[in-house]
């Protein structure tokens, strides 16, 4: 793997961004994957960081993850907030020693120039409470504004990493912005400006953001969503539950990666009751406490499959 | 003798930990290699985000040999004395050798440990030092087991002497010892090779790092004056933003921007607080218009643009930040302006406490104890009243859901706004204070007020469900609110009795927690509230008469004996009132317990308090045992008084007197289980020396009695020194228990006249010595 020596030329579009962190990571020997084909609150969510991080076996993927939080939705009005957003996710396991300079040198592939730039590594400790995950590692600011996540997971689903996993985490509209010199998302140009038919990032989410925003904030119906949240649950624990061996094929199949689809759906049904306000305070801690428990038994689950497991 | 440097290089270590880290660096190493017999002259840390130094010059080549002996057991001892014997030593028998000791024969191990190499010692030291560090949070990476704050990259060790310098050979989970390091992460390339810490530093230098985190912090301060000066401005200075600044640069650059104007008129404190808390600025003020109209950034590189670029970057991020911000002053002052009900009424949603309410309530609670406080420290009561239900409103705003740290600020910007009373104001911003041991005390009555309603809602609340701290544990910061009430009370001058304020706000507070506790018992309720007024003073009364807890505690236990007993045999609404009944009055003894248990706690907080100010502790157990102990300014003018008599050469003597006069007569009194308080009558006096304590005593009494009533304690004093001669006379010459008994009890009598005199100041006879 090597890093490139100095910046490349400026990007033109949204498009062009992923695309060159696309090709730059695949150059550093990451298997590219696709987004998860579910509604997740980050990147991490996905079984390629989460469940991929337990275990010995070694793992390099990237990968860019639409991501929804319903309680960020401002109707498509504020120029950096938005319900519904593309994470960029790179993880790696175990670390590499130049984990850092890998980071930078995806930086200097999107146009970033190290020579003009002020980039710093400011402590930040990673923790999701739903996942009962949490690393060491930082923000990373380029001229004083947060591009970038950089954790070294050291637990997940309650399980020790080991070996660790290094993750990458780019908030891509952010970093977007800040490279194309965007003021507001919804005026980044999203493919070439100069396409033919040249669309903005506004074209194509100013309406579903206004739509996601009412349905979050006043649409969805809270008793089905509880409703989903428990059959969720409930779900994921029959899932697990079955017998490790499968009595058609005889072979040992254990369910980890649909229970943990469960794990994924109970979150997200979670964080639109949090939207819709009907969770309070007290009540909160004990919603979260209810995923992470789902959340470990997965990690316990997927620890005793061949991916999971100890070579 | 050599030089010894060690750099232990890594992936950015965070700012806040850096200079613990040097000095732990620094201990476990020079402590380590000492206990291993080496010596060293001198030792210096450093830090940058990268790496940790340390540097020992002076350092002895090898330990000194150490020769111990150890005596065993006796030949003749079984075996298994024998086997632990050599276990301990690790040697084996044939080295042991067999002395004559007293009549048996005794083994005795002789262990020579050789002077060892530093070489040897270092590594072992350095590897210790690495695996067992203090960090606050440290870390596992790649498939290793070490753990260290951020990656540990590299590991720089060597020694200097005279013949140059040499890796120490050692390695820590692969990562081997080296003579090289690097500079910075942009400006430098590849590793470099150094000799000793002078070459170190110096190429270190040349590769843009400076190693010192004063020199950074010196540099950063001085360029951003310069930087703020050219434009005829001002930095405000925050020495924790520069330590934490220099804890994340190795090469400093400041650079100076300009506040967009749309942003220049929101709070001072708000700019400034954005800029730290999100951007790590520091804020620079136009002194022609008081305002903060700058900021100075610190970029860690030094590009050809100058930092134009990172200027303009920095600039677009503190533009959308205080676009937020402004967004939240704006949205604020519109419900601020509508008299805050927004806010209140979402305080009903947040929970204080469970056993105590939402915030709402607690609020409610504090609004009514600041309206009885207010007399007593000369305020408005009305006023106090509408400043306790407004202090708190800010926690709603949007502001301070952003940057909690302005709670009580932006409550008093808000109340401005909305045309409230300055004292309002004030006391919203002020009824937090006093926070620690040295932050200042509010002035404004108001504010004093609702501050001491605040903190005696705290106590009194966590004291009602049974909060309290115990040993290091206090949760709820109850010291603090404790100290702060002692603080306010005595900077306030104001004489409130502290019992009958702590009563009342455990009145306020006990129906809270009854109701939490009724909720699931909430039958139980149907208790008139008329009659509750009336039993609670009864319970009070029954507690001054009885002066006991004790008797309450008996009530307590009968009640709840009565209840169990007789509960199930009482039948329909007749059971429940019964019920009820037993149930309320055992809550009401419990509140009490809790109200003399809190005073106590007042009184062991003002002993630390005093104590603090050079008064002891026997000097305030003498004054607590006096009448009028609730009214904290009365008790701390006695201590100080009686403090200061006793450091005068008459204090000590009198006391000598007073305790001498106590003894006697108190053994008399028990001899002949009499009381002597009948009038001495100097006519019966025999000696000048008698007649001439007689006269004293009269003329002490004329001047005390008058000091007591004006609480002058210094003059009583005085009154009280002039005793002392009379006294030591008196013993000197007579003898009390002489054989005539009216002579005797006469003066026994007279003792009695300096027993009620001197104790009426204070209680002496808790004075130590």
């Amino acid at each position: 793997m090597s890093v490139p020596a100095q910046a490349a030329a400026a990007p033109r579009s949204f498009q062009e961004i992923i695309l060159r962190l696309q090709s730059y990571w695949a150059a550093q020997g990451c298997a590219v994957l696709q987004p998860y084909d579910m509604e997740v609150g980050a990147g991490t969510f996905h079984p390629a960081t989460t469940l991929r991080s337990l275990g010995s076996k070694p793992w390099a993927a990237a990968y860019v993850q639409p991501s929804r939080r319903p309680t960020d939705g401002r109707y498509g009005e504020n120029p950096n907030r938005l319900q519904h957003y593309y994470q960029y996710q790179v993880i790696i396991k175990p670390s590499p020693s130049n984990l850092q300079e890998l980071y930078l040198g995806s930086l200097q592939a999107i146009g970033i120039d190290m020579a003009l730039h002020d980039i710093r590594f400011v402590e930040d400790d990673w923790e999701s409470p739903t996942l009962g995950a949490w690393g060491l590692g930082w923000e990373v600011w380029c001229d004083g504004m947060e591009v970038s996540q950089f954790t070294y997971f050291q637990q997940v689903g309650g399980h020790d990493c080991r070996p660790v996993s290094g993750e990458l985490t780019y908030g891509l509209e952010r970093l977007a912005m800040y490279v194309l010199g965007v003021d507001h998302v919804m005026d980044m140009p999203f493919n070439d400006p100069s396409a033919p038919i040249p669309l903005t990032y506004g074209d194509i989410f100013r309406q579903t953001e206004e739509e996601y925003s009412r349905h979050n904030f006043d649409g969805a119906d809270t008793a089905q969503l509880l409703r989903h949240f428990e059959d969720a649950e409930a779900e994921c624990q029959r899932l697990l539950d079955f017998p490790a061996e499968d009595p058609k094929t005889g072979k040992k199949i254990i369910m980890a990666h649909p229970a943990y689809d469960q794990t994924i759906k109970a979150s997200h049904l979670f964080n639109l009751l949090d939207a819709r306000g009907v969770i309070s305070v007290t009540e909160r801690q004990a919603y979260i406490g209810r995923v992470r428990a789902l959340a470990k038994k997965c990690a316990d689950a997927f620890r005793l499959t061949e991916a999971g497991a100890d070579a | 003798m050599a030089d010894l440097l060690i750099e232990l290089f890594s992936e950015e270590i965070p700012a806040r930990m850096q200079a613990r880290a040097r000095e732990d660096l620094k201990s476990l190493v020079t402590n380590g290699l000492v206990e291993a017999g080496l010596t060293y002259a001198g030792a210096g840390a450093f830090s940058t985000p990268r790496r940790l130094v340390l540097t020992l010059d002076g350092l002895s080549a090898e330990s000194r040999p150490v020769r111990e002996e150890r005596k065993g057991p006796r030949t003749d001892a079984p075996a298994a004395a024998l086997e632990g014997f050599l276990r301990s030593t690790g040697l084996t028998k044939d080295q042991l050798e067999v002395r004559d000791d007293k009549k048996a024969q005794v083994y005795f191990a002789v262990i020579e440990k050789p002077g060892r190499a530093a070489p040897a010692i270092i590594a072992e030291v350095l590897e210790h030092a690495i695996r067992n560090f203090p960090w606050p949070k440290s870390m596992r990476w790649g498939s290793g087991n070490l753990r260290w704050v951020r990656p540990l990259q590299s590991i720089l060790c060597i020694l200097t002497d005279e013949a140059g310098a040499q890796v120490v050979p050692m390695s820590v989970d692969g990562i081997v010892a080296g003579n090289t390091t690097a500079g910075h992460r942009f400006l430098s390339q590849g590793r470099f090779a150094v000799n000793n810490f002078d070459d170190y530093a110096v190429k270190l230098k040349r590769a843009f790092v400076v190693l010192d985190s004063a020199e950074r912090e010196a540099a950063i301060w001085q360029g951003a004056q310069n930087l703020a000066f050219a434009a005829g401005m001002d930095v405000v200075p925050d020495a924790g933003l520069l330590t934490e600044v220099a804890g994340l640069v190795e090469w400093p650059v400041p650079l100076m921007g300009r506040i967009a104007d749309a942003f220049l008129h929101l709070p001072a404190e708000v700019l400034q607080t954005s800029m730290r808390e999100h951007q790590k600025f520091f804020s620079v003020k136009n002194p022609k218009t008081g305002r903060i109209e700058g900021f100075v950034t610190v970029a860690n590189t030094d590009p050809a643009d100058h930092g134009a670029t990172i200027l303009k970057g920095n600039q677009k991020v503190l533009s959308a930040r205080l676009s937020d911000a402004k967004f939240f002053w704006e949205n604020d002052l519109r419900v601020a302006k509508a008299g805050m009900q927004e806010w209140l009424d979402g305080l009903k949603a947040v929970t204080f406490h469970n056993k105590l309410g939402s915030q709402a309530d607690r609020i409610a609670r504090i609004a009514a104890l600041a309206r009885e406080i207010a007399p007593l420290v000369g305020a408005d009561a009305d006023v106090a009243e509408m400043a306790a239900k407004l202090a708190k409103a800010d926690l709603r705003s949007s502001m301070v859901g952003e940057f909690p740290e302005l709670q009580g600020l932006m409550g008093m910007y808000y109340a401005r706004e909305a045309g409230l009373p300055e004292a309002v104001a004030l006391a919203a911003r002020d009824h937090y204070s006093p926070l620690g041991p040295t932050d200042s005390v509010p002035t404004d009555p108001v504010s004093v007020a609702v501050a001491l309603a605040d903190k005696i809602d705290t106590l009194t609340g966590f004291w009602a469900i049974d909060e309290k701290p115990t040993g290091s544990k206090d949760p709820f910061a109850l010291r603090r609110a404790a100290l702060g009430v002692i603080r306010l009370v005595l900077g306030s001058r104001s004489r409130l009795n502290i019992r009958q304020v702590l009563s009342r706000g455990f009145d306020e507070v006990r129906f809270e927690k009854m109701i939490a506790e009724g909720r699931s018992e909430s039958a139980l309720f149907a208790y008139p509230s008329e009659l509750l007024g009336t039993t609670t003073a009864a319970f009070k009364d029954a507690l001054n008469e009885f002066g006991r807890l004790e008797t309450l505690r008996s009530i307590k236990e009968l009640l709840a004996f009565i209840g169990g007993k007789f509960g199930p045999f009482v039948e329909g609404q007749a059971r429940l009132d019964f019920l009820a009944s037993t149930v309320h009055f055992q809550r009401l003894c419990d509140g009490l317990f809790a109200e003399s248990d809190l005073l106590s706690f007042f009184h062991d907080r003002l002993k630390v308090f005093l104590k603090d100010q050079g008064i002891r502790h026997d000097v305030i157990d003498a004054c607590l045992a006096m009448p009028g102990n609730d009214d904290l300014t009365l008790l701390v003018n006695r201590a100080t008084a009686l403090a200061a008599f006793l450091k005068t050469e008459d204090g000590p003597n009198l006391l000598q007197g007073y305790k001498r006069a106590n003894t006697i007569l108190t053994q008399a009194e028990q001899k002949d289980g009499v009381e002597y308080s009948f009038g001495a009558d100097v006519k019966f006096a025999e000696t000048d020396e008698e007649r001439a304590l007689f006269a004293a005593l009269d003329a002490a009494e004329a001047a005390i009695t008058p000091a007591m009533a004006k609480e002058d304690f210094a003059a009583a004093m005085t009154a009280m020194a002039t005793l002392r001669a009379p006294i030591d006379a008196f013993f000197t010459a007579v003898q009390v228990n002489a054989d005539n008994e009216i002579i005797r009890r006469n003066r026994l009598n007279l003792l009695h006249r300096i027993r009620t005199i001197c104790s009426g100041v204070a209680d002496l006879t808790k004075i130590e010595g």
